[in-house]
């Protein structure tokens, strides 16, 4: 295939044959459902596959890439010090980087292990060898290195993920939704858990997955986030329903347990 | 034989797999003789039978199917049954069926992706898929047709393929209307379109003529189905035990080597996964999926690991079958919407909660799959072990490793390097291998 003799920095349009955006895929912990999610778009995919190249997805490919990357996915959190280290270098040479996924956004439910002595749950696993296997306490991507779009969810929600790249191949920025999944749930014509007497995570769980759990007759479980700032239903809802502060907290940790990194000092966004 | 006793081999392959992420083989010949051959798991713990302490047992299903992406509704039905053993609850017989219909989707939708995608390049002799997209665009196209199909049929009943929403401890949050049904039943039978071409394409496949015999380990049981859903422990070395006793049947142990933990039963080793079940269990498929087998030869007992592929085209086919039927059982007898149960329950006390021990052992596509969980009175998890089938095969794939290598030293060392990428890729350890990549490093 011919190609522009350089790649283009941000191309105006998702180019046809010309300079097409080098883009790289890299798991870390987690299921790699998301990487699956986009087995699952079927054929839209191999209109993805000629709008980009892709130099490096392990599901698919064995060639390495040793120039830089225009875009890279991450998924999953980072578990141990190869991790870290490994990121590090991958953010280096990427020109736009992707967090994709609840466990590279939040840290998703690998952060859980961050609620147990790292060597106690580590030898309750392993048992007395457990030090064979390095592990750290679990960080969501942003925590180490500088992410440019966040595609949330657990797993990512396919009109989301191509929302998402089309914004990326663009250059333009891509706002994640910062409001709750319940302005969702209601135009889904939902019956709100609480009336059917069930504590739901909707009031404070960032919206963009068209409230996908409930419409199918579970809970929200808070996968995409807190919103940054709740709304005063939210608070009606702890009052109107008597909820206990744990129980909420409880759930929440379910994918939320790595936003207390964001707390500690050096940590931010 | 004689020139391969003074050859010196030196083979690092790094290759990842979906549950146990990374796993390197590693084999060194010196003057003809192995010195190490062994399958490495290094991958980051992710502690989830630590994590799941402390949780409510009715938070298991969404925790555990987070284990494994591809695998996530093999987790949850594993779960669901260790939960419901444990509370002492009984599921009732129509949401048992569907269950039933979804481990049918599971079988499709992952078969279909390891054995196609595996099948094709193989078939069509090229190193991986990406160039079949040029070169033989309508077989990709089919595949990925299929794979949308099987997966629109999830969305369907579970909401979502990759973490189903629907299917909980107890029963179904939501049961498909007669229009679910009916969408379904023309998806499947629309299937046919892809399906036929692909099985015809699966035939030329040639595969390595390996042979070592090994336990093959299942879920077997007494009645006429073929059983994928529940069952005892079984083993082609005669031995059987309840799921209750599955801990007889794992025997596992920890390795500095892997961070996955190894697995025996009977012998040094043991397999489990689609050549298995058909080992175990021949008799039970479906008619159709029998008349394939005897068409490419396949037959009970198989001991060449190379025919998992091939068992599970087979079972591609008694899925699609069996799915069907039960499809067609409950348009035709109707479905009970009473039995639509409300999630969380467990905060309105509605089921009763206990201390308790149970376990769910399920047949998923790479084989069975444990979740054992100890509750407390609160209903509390107290200790959980999920014992994952690429685990229980990572061992087997060494032993096969000692008898293939010595097997295939005359040849070169990209054919080598080749046979040993198929035979690792034969167990389906995940979907990156079967979509052939394997980054292989010879190290001189």
């Amino acid at each position: 295939m011919k190609t522009a003799n350089k790649p283009a920095k941000a191309p105006a349009k998702a180019p046809k044959a010309a300079a097409k955006p080098k883009v790289a895929f890299f798991d870390f912990a987690s299921c790699e459902g998301c990487q699956l999610q986009i087995t699952n778009l079927g054929e839209t995919l191999l209109d993805i596959l000629g709008a980009i190249d892709v130099v490096e997805f392990r599901e698919a490919i064995s060639e390495k890439w040793d120039k830089d990357y225009d875009v890279v996915f991450i998924e999953g959190s980072i578990g141990d010090h190869h991790a870290e280290e490994r990121l590090k270098k991958i953010r280096a040479r990427a020109k736009v980087l992707i967090a994709y996924g609840a466990c590279a956004c939040t840290g998703g439910v690998n952060g859980m292990k961050n609620s147990f002595k790292l060597d106690e749950i580590r030898e309750h696993v392993y048992g007395p060898d457990y030090k064979w296997f390095d592990s750290t306490p679990t960080k969501a991507v942003h925590q180490v290195v500088k992410v440019d779009y966040f595609i949330n969810g657990c797993p990512v929600y396919a009109p989301e993920i191509l929302e998402v790249v089309k914004h990326a191949l663009r250059g333009l920025p891509y706002t994640v939704p910062d409001n709750p999944v319940c302005s969702e749930c209601k135009l889904n014509e939902n019956v709100c858990m609480y009336e059917r007497g069930v504590a739901c995570l909707g009031p404070w769980t960032k919206a963009g997955c068209n409230s996908w759990c409930v419409n199918n007759g579970n809970i929200c479980y808070g996968c995409r986030g807190e919103v940054s700032n709740p709304s005063k239903a939210a608070q009606d809802v702890i009052t109107k329903y008597n909820l206990k502060p744990e129980l909420i907290k409880n759930k929440f940790d379910m994918y939320n347990k790595c936003k207390e990194n964001d707390q500690k000092p050096g940590k931010g966004k | 034989m004689a020139k391969t006793t003074e050859k010196n081999i030196d083979i690092k392959v790094d290759y990842v797999t979906r549950v146990e992420g990374h796993g390197n083989i590693v084999a060194n010949v010196k003057n003809g003789r192995i010195e190490k051959c062994e399958f490495h798991v290094v991958e980051t713990p992710r502690l989830f039978e630590g994590m799941l302490r402390g949780r409510s047992i009715f938070e298991a299903q969404h925790i555990t199917s987070r284990i494994c992406g591809i695998c996530s509704c093999g987790h949850t039905l594993a779960s669901v049954a260790a939960a419901e053993d444990a509370l002492g609850v009984v599921p009732t017989e129509q949401t048992i069926k569907l269950r039933k219909l979804l481990l049918d989707y599971e079988f499709l939708d992952s078969h279909v992706l390891h054995a196609f995608l595996l099948v094709a390049p193989d078939a069509l002799g090229v190193p991986s898929f990406i160039p079949l997209v040029k070169t033989h665009n309508t077989v990709v196209r089919q595949i990925l047709r299929l794979k949308k199909a099987v997966n629109d049929c999830c969305d369907i009943l579970v909401g979502r393929h990759i973490h189903p929403i629907t299917a909980i401890v107890g029963g179904w949050t939501k049961l498909p209307r007669p229009k679910d049904l009916d969408a379904q039943i023309k998806i499947m039978e629309g299937m046919t379109a892809e399906l036929e071409p692909l099985l015809k394409l699966a035939k030329t496949l040639k595969l390595p003529d390996f042979t070592r015999e090994t336990e093959y380990v299942a879920l077997v049981s007494d009645d006429a189905e073929y059983p994928l859903l529940s069952g005892d422990i079984g083993s082609t070395d005669g031995s059987r035990v309840s799921r209750k006793e599955y801990r007889k049947s794992t025997n596992e142990f920890v390795d500095q080597r892997s961070s996955a933990k190894f697995t025996k039963w009977n012998r040094d080793s043991l397999f489990v996964g689609a050549l298995a079940r058909f080992n175990l269990n021949y008799d039970k498929l479906h008619p159709k999926a029998k008349a394939y087998a005897k068409e490419i030869g396949l037959k009970p007992v198989c001991h060449n690991p190379f025919m998992n592929t091939m068992a599970q085209v087979v079972e591609i086919i008694h899925c699609y079958h069996h799915a069907l039927g039960i499809l067609k059982d409950l348009k035709k007898n109707g479905v009970d919407y009473s039995q639509e149960i409300t999630v969380g329950v467990n905060e309105k006390g509605a089921v009763p909660v206990r201390a308790g021990d149970g376990v769910g052992s399920v047949e998923v596509p790479r084989g069975i799959l444990h979740h054992n969980y100890v509750t407390e009175a609160d209903g509390t998890i107290k200790k959980a072990n999920c014992i994952i089938p690429t685990n229980q095969n990572v061992n087997n794939i060494e032993h096969d490793f000692s008898k293939f290598l010595p097997e295939i030293l005359h040849l070169k060392q990209d054919d080598i390097r080749l046979r040993l990428e198929m035979l690792v890729r034969a167990y389906d350890p995940c979907i990156s291998c079967s979509a052939h990549y394997l980054d292989v490093k010879f190290v001189e």
